[in-house]
């Protein structure tokens, strides 16, 4: 039996140190006896081997878990952690077996000390000392469960970099003064301020925030055990903040309804009132806000705008696809999506301008299901186009097209008010009641949405000739 | 302006902000203050600095910069016609108040939110105009949650968006007929609108980034940790499924990192519209379980309401127990062969215990005894799953299954 005396406990460097020799020497863990420096084991211990024979690679997982859990102030913990390291260098995978008493304990404790470390981060509670050439110095007392301090000062330091600090706890200090972390013995209580002119504000601020009507103390036990509450100044509220709390909502459920603030009319100048019928469908922009308040069907429930058509009202071209999708419903502009991008490449290839066509689209809200964080784009039903044809003949009738380009079969409905294939109707002009011609044509998300490349390439081009007829035709 | 101190100032202005039930400072980049030499840090992971005997948690300063406004909200404390006493601070104090807090550890940052007053953009102006001074004059690095005021002009919401950690905006009730009704000035589309174009700010920033050459500086994120929203629970008529409904279509259209659900609770100098009840707490619950199975367990909202009736949540067993005492067809499913997605179907099993089973059977079989070190909850896994020396055999098909796990019909009441 090897004897081992750790001078510091909760050093990692140290331990390290130890653990790597016995490693090298093939030592087993059951030959080892791991003491502190203070439990009075022979006086220095046996000699630790020094580092022999092959370096031994470890998981870089189980050193991180390693250099946290030495802090804990099991005395255990050096003997357990050896025979970790000790199993590791042997068994391959050794942590992902979680079911292994040995693996288990250590997330257990790994667990426990990153609470520790999580806890003091969240109630160290600064309290001013001063100032002095514009740079403020705070210090605290702070009492955690374990020996963290030298894994939770670097946080104080990336956080409060601006400002001087120190930490005080019963086994350590750190001091960040001047841009230097430095670490001293432990100290006491007396040595930090006992107040601070903020903790008022502080404490007013947590009985403020606190909503007596749905106490639940345990779960606040839960999160901030009462261990903590002493250094903490806004737990010597909490006794008299849960005395007053049934009072309080007693309070707000017995007053009679009062009569409205006396104030309420001056304060409520009232803004601009958009709902303001001026001009419903005289221009395209007062369309545009009579569209904006349309409840014709149920679809503006949750589409968040409708979109109108774009373009200048003495267009000759008209453009209708059926409805906004996702980005153009976001940015309420229409075709501005992955279809619309196929669209203006084939519009340019057909040697149309879209900027002097009029596009628009049969139905003005977009119609989804939500799947995830993503909205499944889902087709208008003949009734919903029919309901929303009452704007599309606004817009028509605004901008007196001499030809309308229908893409895709709702379109077509939306124009013709009845179904009918696009297959039937493409590769002819017809004409419409009042003078106007129809091209029918595929939508362009049709070609988006074909596997096949040789079939894509093919059907792209038979709609580019669809829009350089529509261009020939409206010369 | 009435010349109180900001003491008082502080407790009417927190007092206003509590009914917000957000107080997240996580899911943003990680940022600390070596660099620019002053304070402020953010570590992904968000901190509760202290809790409420409330039991929820305090991380930020939650507070509204006033609650004068000139909307008359009826389930809102701050409401036009309320006779709540009123304060305003101004930018500065908010600053101060903010970093004199911070200073001592007390708080990861502010959330900053506002009644309306003159109008919506300059409403919206103040709010960013703290955001500014922290982040420019102060080179604050801590965490920002401002308010984003429906129906501010966009550029004011991009504005915010680069201070920002994250923006809110709070649909308050899950349905056009109760918006309506409760709050006639709110809008649902402006709403939905200035939460687009917050997706669309973000979207612009990301392409942005993309684009930008090697070498050159990051163009500032917009906003990291994302948007949320907030429905109040309770003041009005809709159903459990109706406020799911909208949770779905506000996560799947401007993907939103969280929609949070209050209980309503009782405020004083109450609108007379609204019954002074306990606020339904274990609902509240409830509908947070059910949104976790939308985003994390692969649910569908209509598999979720298979085990609700009438549209509201079973209140005494989780929604997915009720879900699956639905469907004990698909039970028991084998620990050691089931793909992950039948897992996370399994109650009692959370995302965690599912990730650790997945991969602690690639090293060897899992046995009952195995499973006690993965998950807390093995009496309410065992009705519905198999390891080589356990099968549940009658039990997944028992007609007291339910009764098991239900609490007793009296205990119901108390949910305080």
């Amino acid at each position: 039996m090897r004897e081992v005396v750790l001078e510091r406990p909760g050093d990692f460097a140290e331990w390290r140190g130890v653990a790597r020799g016995l490693l090298a020497s093939n030592i087993a863990p059951e030959d080892v006896s791991w003491r502190g420096a203070s439990e009075g084991a022979s006086l220095f211990g046996d000699d630790v081997p020094s580092l022999e024979g092959e370096a031994v690679t470890l998981p870089r997982e189980l050193l991180a878990m390693a250099d946290r859990v030495i802090c804990h102030r099991g005395a255990e913990v050096p003997a357990r952690l050896y025979r970790l390291v000790w199993r590791a260098a042997r068994e391959r995978q050794l942590l992902a077996r979680t079911t292994d008493a040995d693996v288990d304990w250590l997330r257990k404790t790994d667990k426990a000390i990153r609470r520790d470390i999580h806890k003091m981060h969240a109630f160290v509670r600064f309290r001013r000392l001063g100032e002095e050439a514009g740079r403020e110095s705070f210090a605290a007392w702070f009492e955690p469960d374990h020996r963290i301090l030298r894994l939770t000062a670097p946080f104080f330091r990336r956080r409060f970099y601006g400002m001087d600090w120190a930490i005080v706890t019963p086994d350590a200090r750190a001091i960040w003064e001047d841009e230097e972390l430095n670490y001293g013995p432990g100290g006491t209580r007396d040595e930090v301020p006992d107040s601070d002119v903020v903790e008022d504000q502080w404490r007013t601020y947590y009985g403020a925030i606190f909503n007596p009507a749905r106490v639940k103390i345990d779960a606040m036990r839960a999160e901030m055990p009462k261990k903590y509450w002493h250094n903490l100044p806004e737990a010597q509220d909490i006794a008299l903040l849960l005395a007053g709390a049934g009072a309080r909502v007693e309070r707000m459920r017995e007053a009679a309804v009062s009569a409205a603030n006396p104030r309420t009319e001056k304060w409520r100048t009232r803004m601009p009132d958009e709902l303001a019928l001026d001009d419903d469908g005289k221009t395209l922009a007062g369309l545009a806000k009579a569209v904006g308040r349309c409840t014709r069907c149920p679809l503006y429930c949750n589409a968040t705008q409708a979109v109108v058509g774009e373009g200048p009202a003495a267009a000759r071209i008209m453009v209708v696809g059926e409805q906004p999708g996702d980005q153009e419903d976001l940015q309420g502009r229409p075709f501005v999506g992955p279809a619309g991008q196929v669209l203006d490449a084939a519009l340019d290839e057909a040697g149309l301008d879209r900027r002097r066509l009029f596009l628009t689209n049969a139905v003005k809200h977009f119609k989804f299901e939500p799947r995830g964080k993503r909205r499944l784009h889902q087709n208008p039903t003949s009734a919903e186009i029919d309901i929303c044809r009452w704007w599309l003949d606004k817009e028509r009738a605004l901008v007196q097209p001499e030809l309308i380009v229908t893409l895709g079969a709702s379109a077509l409905r939306g124009v013709t008010g009845r179904s009918a294939s696009i297959k039937s109707m493409r590769g002819q002009v017809h004409e419409l009641a009042g003078g106007a011609k129809l091209i029918a044509t595929i939508h362009p998300s049709f070609l988006v949405r074909l596997p096949d490349r040789d079939r894509a390439a093919e059907e792209r081009g038979a709609f580019v000739a669809d829009l350089a007829r529509a261009r020939k035709l409206a010369a | 302006m009435s010349g109180k101190t900001i003491l008082q100032k502080l407790a009417v202005l927190a007092d206003a902000a509590k009914y917000d039930a957000s107080c997240a400072s996580s899911g943003t980049v990680k940022r600390d203050s070596t660099a620019s030499k002053g304070i402020g840090s953010t570590e992904g992971m968000g901190i509760c600095h202290s809790y409420a005997p409330d039991g929820r948690c305090i991380s930020l300063l939650k507070i509204l910069l006033t609650n004068f406004c000139v909307y008359d909200c009826r389930f809102c404390i701050n409401r036009a016609s309320s006779n709540v006493e009123r304060a305003r601070f101004s930018p500065q104090e908010v600053v101060t108040l903010t970093l004199d807090f911070y200073k001592r550890n007390y708080i990861e940052g502010l959330f900053l939110s506002s009644g309306i007053i003159r109008s919506e953009d300059y409403t919206m102006e103040q709010l960013v105009e703290v955001a500014r001074i922290l982040r420019e004059e102060h080179r604050f690095q801590g965490y920002i949650h401002l308010k984003t005021i429906a129906g501010a002009d966009p550029a004011l919401v991009a504005l915010a968006g680069l201070y920002a950690d994250r923006l809110s905006t709070n649909v308050e009730l899950p349905t056009e007929a109760g918006l309506e009704s409760f709050a006639p000035e709110k809008k649902p589309a402006t709403i939905r609108k200035t939460m687009a174009s917050v997706r669309v700010g973000a979207e612009d920033a990301m392409e942005a980034a993309k684009g930008r050459l090697i070498g050159k500086a990051k163009p500032p994120r917009f906003a990291p940790a994302g948007q949320s929203t907030q429905m109040i629970v309770g003041a009005d008529a809709a159903r459990d499924d109706d406020i799911l409904a909208t949770a779905d279509n506000l996560y799947s259209g401007y993907h939103l990192r969280r929609v949070y659900y209050s209980a309503y609770s009782p405020i004083p100098d109450a609108s007379s519209a609204l019954p002074p009840v306990r606020p339904p707490l274990m609902r509240e619950h409830r509908l947070y379980q059910a949104d976790w199975l939308l985003r994390f367990y692969g649910f569908a909202r209509s598999e979720i309401m298979e085990g609700a009736s009438g549209g509201m949540l079973d209140l005494s067993i989780d929604p997915k127990l009720a879900w699956a005492l639905m469907k004990r067809d698909i039970f028991p499913v084998d620990i050691n062969r089931a793909p992950r997605e039948l897992l996370l179907r399994v109650p009692g099993l959370g995302t965690r215990a599912v990730d650790r089973i997945v991969a602690v059977r690639r090293t060897g079989k899992l046995r009952l005894g195995d499973l006690a070190k993965l998950t807390a909850s093995v009496r309410k896994v065992l009705p519905f799953i198999v390891t080589p020396d356990w099968r549940p055999g009658k039990l997944t098909d028992s007609a007291d299954l339910r009764a098991r796990f239900a609490p007793p019909a009296e205990q119901l009441t108390l949910a305080l």
